[in-house]
Order: structure tokens, then sequence, then C-alpha cells
């Protein structure tokens, strides 16, 4: 009888654990129940620990930022969460805990600010421009923006759907052209991942993507990319814990020293 | 004593009802979930919107075609795992029920470096002057390599419990081997195979990983309904709930039709 009794309570704890984990799962990030109390009544200086959900053009710049400002601020945590814009959007309206939202565009800010998730006025702390991606090689013989309207050349860009999208089409009619792609795709990185793989003869990616990939492609500045830059807002999200903490790494991303550390990943200034 | 009684053997314990039952709501409750989320009003207009339409076409003709490929390919390997012996049999087996546990994006990724511009065969092909990257023929080839596992396995299931009875009969009488396949063993699996060629099929209509990497996303081209869903959510929602909705209802009735009526299956494997 026990051993019966014992087998149906395993079998109950291991669904109530699977529950659970499902539970979790819309959070994506774990820090649900270890979130530090705040410290910030008793010290003038910010303690504790923050999550900070990112556009994943910033992970590299971000993960800097984060390492210096921890080192600065002993006591301190920031927990870096990456993804799309939107995905991010989506997550917080769902009731994702964060305290820092970092957006790749002000239309995805704006959705944040429409579900009263805003704690201050968004700050633009950087700028991101588009440049043609091609091969080392660079087959097509791409020079120009007028040369992605060669018959033949493979070309890739964003879906207007999504950020980068928007701007290639802000560039398409400022510039008077019509692109004929091969495939618009849903992300950066996947127009990214055609051109490096070689398949595409050129993409439109951020100024951002092709410093971060090294020698994997060639980027080649266009003037008319200035018709469409991508501004980057942040704000403190309303329901933080620790909005003193949030509040003093969004201040060391736009002093100065946060600004090098942007511009040096190939960031604008607003 | 009533444990010892043959019933109490093969009953299920009620305890076990209860959780069956959290199973089936952890599966049920992010479908009515999704249905709740549906906006009623706008559900026609959104997904009879031109974009929609088109996806929903593409992605209906490439499952065709890639079931049809899954049947060409799945049939002689599942007559080779299942009735073949040779050495690396279990080997061959395990590779290639791989793509079932595989994240779609790494066969996407295998894909490219096969039949891209740069890949194994592709470099061959673009010389023959055939291209493969960012066309129909890419979705297809996705979307066969991720299904193919789903035919082999309903076929090699459904030829190992037929046994070779009625083969052996056949070749006693003098039929060839070619014979005895096309006149025996196809028709006494045929409920095996016209079910893998549904779950194939409704495998195929879900196919997103793969085909985003491998194949690209161009409206009427390579942008498949779960391509155009992935892309709706970014700008909008409601477009993307409702065409998720539109896929479920497909994918249920396709595999309705494969599980609906097993008894009547069941009978007609009897060869006549």
């Amino acid at each position: 009888m026990s051993l019966h009794y014992r087998r149906v309570s395993m079998l109950l704890a291991a669904t109530a654990l699977i529950v659970s984990l499902s539970g979790c799962a819309f959070g994506t990030v774990d820090n649900a129940d270890n979130q530090s109390p705040s410290g910030s009544s008793t010290t003038s200086e910010p303690s504790g620990e923050i999550t900070v959900f990112a556009a994943a053009s910033l992970k590299a710049p971000f993960t800097t930022l984060a390492e210096k400002f921890e080192a600065a601020h002993p006591g301190t945590t920031i927990k870096l969460s990456f993804a799309g814009s939107a995905d991010l959007v989506t997550q917080l309206t769902a009731g994702a805990p964060a305290d820092v939202f970092a957006s790749a565009d002000t239309k995805n800010m704006s959705k944040l600010q429409d579900a009263d998730l805003v704690a201050d006025t968004p700050v633009d702390f950087a700028t991101n421009t588009l440049e043609i991606a091609v091969p080392p090689a660079n087959p097509a013989a791409v020079n120009s923006l007028a040369d992605l309207v060669e018959p033949g050349l493979k070309l890739v860009i964003c879906a207007p759907q999504v950020p980068c999208g928007a701007a290639t089409k802000a560039v398409e009619e400022s510039a008077g052209i019509t692109l004929a792609p091969v495939s618009e795709e849903s992300s950066v990185t996947d127009v990214l991942g055609k051109v490096t793989s070689g398949e595409a003869d050129a993409g439109l990616v951020y100024l951002t993507d092709i410093k971060s990939s090294g020698d994997k492609v060639r980027g080649i500045k266009f003037p008319e990319s200035s018709a469409a830059v991508n501004i980057y807002p942040i704000t403190t999200v309303s329901t933080s814990k620790n909005k003193a903490l949030a509040d003093a790494f969004i201040t060391s991303i736009t002093d100065a020293a946060g600004q090098k550390v942007l511009t040096d990943a190939g960031f604008g200034t607003p | 004593m009533n444990r010892r009684s043959p019933v109490g053997y093969t009953a299920i314990p009620p305890w076990i009802y209860a959780v069956a039952g959290l199973g089936a709501c952890f599966v049920l409750l992010p479908l009515l979930a999704m249905v709740t989320k549906v906006n009623w009003s706008q559900f026609i207009p959104l997904i009879t919107s031109e974009s929609s339409l088109t996806a929903l076409g593409l992605s209906l003709r490439t499952s065709a075609a890639s079931t049809l490929l899954c049947i060409v390919l799945g049939i002689p390997l599942a007559l080779v795992l299942a009735r073949g012996s040779f050495p690396g049999q279990r080997i061959l087996r395990a590779f290639v029920l791989l793509p079932l546990v595989l994240p779609p994006v790494v066969g996407g990724i295998a894909l490219l470096y096969t039949f891209g511009r740069q890949g194994l065969l592709g470099r061959g092909l673009e010389v023959a002057g055939i291209q493969i990257a960012f066309s129909t023929t890419a979705v297809v080839l996705a979307q066969t390599f991720v299904a193919l596992p789903f035919m082999v396995v309903s076929l090699e299931g459904a030829l190992r419990s037929a046994g070779g009875k009625y083969e052996a009969v056949a070749a006693t009488l003098g039929a060839r081997p070619t014979t005895v396949l096309r006149r025996v063993t196809l028709p006494l699996v045929l409920p095996g195979l016209a079910s893998g060629a549904v779950l194939s099929f409704a495998r195929c209509l879900g196919e997103f990983g793969a085909t985003l990497t491998f194949a690209g996303s161009l409206e009427g081209v390579t942008r498949t309904l779960p391509l155009e869903i992935y892309l709706q959510r970014e700008s909008d929602a409601d477009a993307a709930v409702a065409l998720s909705l539109v896929l479920v209802a497909v994918a249920v009735l396709v595999v309705g039709l494969a599980y609906g009526n097993p008894q009547q299956k069941r009978k007609s494997r009897v060869p006549q």
C-alpha cells in the first residue's frame, strides 16, 4: 500500500514540476524568485540585481557595459536578456520581470509606452545606419546602392515588418529605386547569415552587424543610408523593483564612457 | 483477490485517468488560450488577405510535393530497414530518424552546406545551371528532410507487424521480387503508407526553421504559412493569431484523417 502511494505521490510531484517549469518558460529569464531586495533606500550607492532586456543588436556593447558597471559598483548584478525588440516587448507586456528595456527602434518603445510599462521618458542613446554587406570576395562586384538593382544579383533584405526592413524601405524611397530581393528575411541576423554563407551576393544590414562579424563580410557605405537612421531608446520599466540601480545603469550608458563603448561597436550618437 | 482476476491486470487504475487528464490539458490549454485571443470580427479579412492566401497556397503545394518525395524515398528506405539485413543497418536507421530530434535550424544549416551555392552538391548543380537556394525547390527539400522520418517510421512499423507470410507464398508460386512487392507487400501495408503520408504532409505544413535557414522568405516563392505567421507577429499580432488558428485547423484535419478510424484500417489490412 505505502509503496503504491509513494509511486502516486512521485508521479504527482513530477507532474507538478513539469507544470511549474512550463509556467516559468513564459518569463524566459529565470530570476523571478531570486530578485534581491533593493538596497537603495539605505545607501546612496546602488546595489542588488536588475534584469536588462536589450535588442539583439546590442549584445556585444551591453555585455561590456554590464561588466564595467559591475566592476565599478561591487555588490551589483546586471542580468542581460537579448532578443528582437518586438519579442522583448511581447514578453514585457506578458509580465516578464525586467527593470530596463533598450529597444532597437522607437516603434517598439512606443508599444511599451502604450502598455503603461515605462517609468520615465525614454532616452535616445544610440543610432544605427544601414550598410551593404557582401561576401569578402565580393563576387557580384557591388560598389554602391545602384549596383543592387543589377539583374541576376542575389540580394537579401529584411522584410518591411521588421525594423531593418523599415529602414531599407526608407532608403529605397529616398533613393528612388526599387529593390528586387530573392528573400525578405524576418531578422537582420538571417540576412547576414545568407551573406556570410555565400548564398547571397549582397544584403542590407546595420553597420554594427558588419563590425561584429569581423572578416566574414565586407561592408560598403552608401550616402543614401542617411535617409534611414535607426534610433535606440532606453528606459526603466515601471514594474522595476530596483529603480535606483536601473537608473544608475542607464546613466552609465549615456555618459561619455558608455558612449565610447557604443561608438566602438559601430553605433552612432543620437 | 480482485487484483488477481484477469480484468485487474488490464484495467487502468483510476488515478492514471487523473494524470492523463492533466497531460491532455497541457496540450489542449495552450490551443484554447490561442482561440480566446482570436479577433473574430476581423478573422475572415485577416486570413483572406492576399499574402495570407499566397502563403497558404504555397504551403499546400510544397507540402504535397514533399509528401510525394517522402513516399518515393521512404518506401525503399522502410523496406530496407524492416526487411533487409546488412552491416550497419541499425546505424542507418538511427541516422534516418535523426531529423525527428534535430532542431530544424540545424537541418537548415546542413541543407545549406549541401545544396547551397558553396555547398557539397550545390557547386556542381550551379555549374549545371540548377539553382536551389531561394527557390521553391529549397522549401520542398527542407520539408522532405524533416518529414521523411515520419514516413519511414510508420511504414517500417507496418511492414514489421504485417510479417512475410503472404510474400513467401507468392514467391513459392513463382512471383518475382518486384511482383511480390507490387502485388502483395505494398497493398498489405497500404494503411501504414497512407498514415505515413498524412503525417509527413502535416509535418511539412508545420516546417519552419529549416525553411527559414535554407530557403529564405519571399512572398509566393519561399514564404510558407509558418514563415508568414512569424513575420506577421512582428507587426500584426491579430493576423498572426488568426493564421496560427488556420494552421492548427488544417493540421487537426490532416492528422484526424490519418488516425480517425483505426479499426477500419486494421480490417483493410487483410488482403482481398
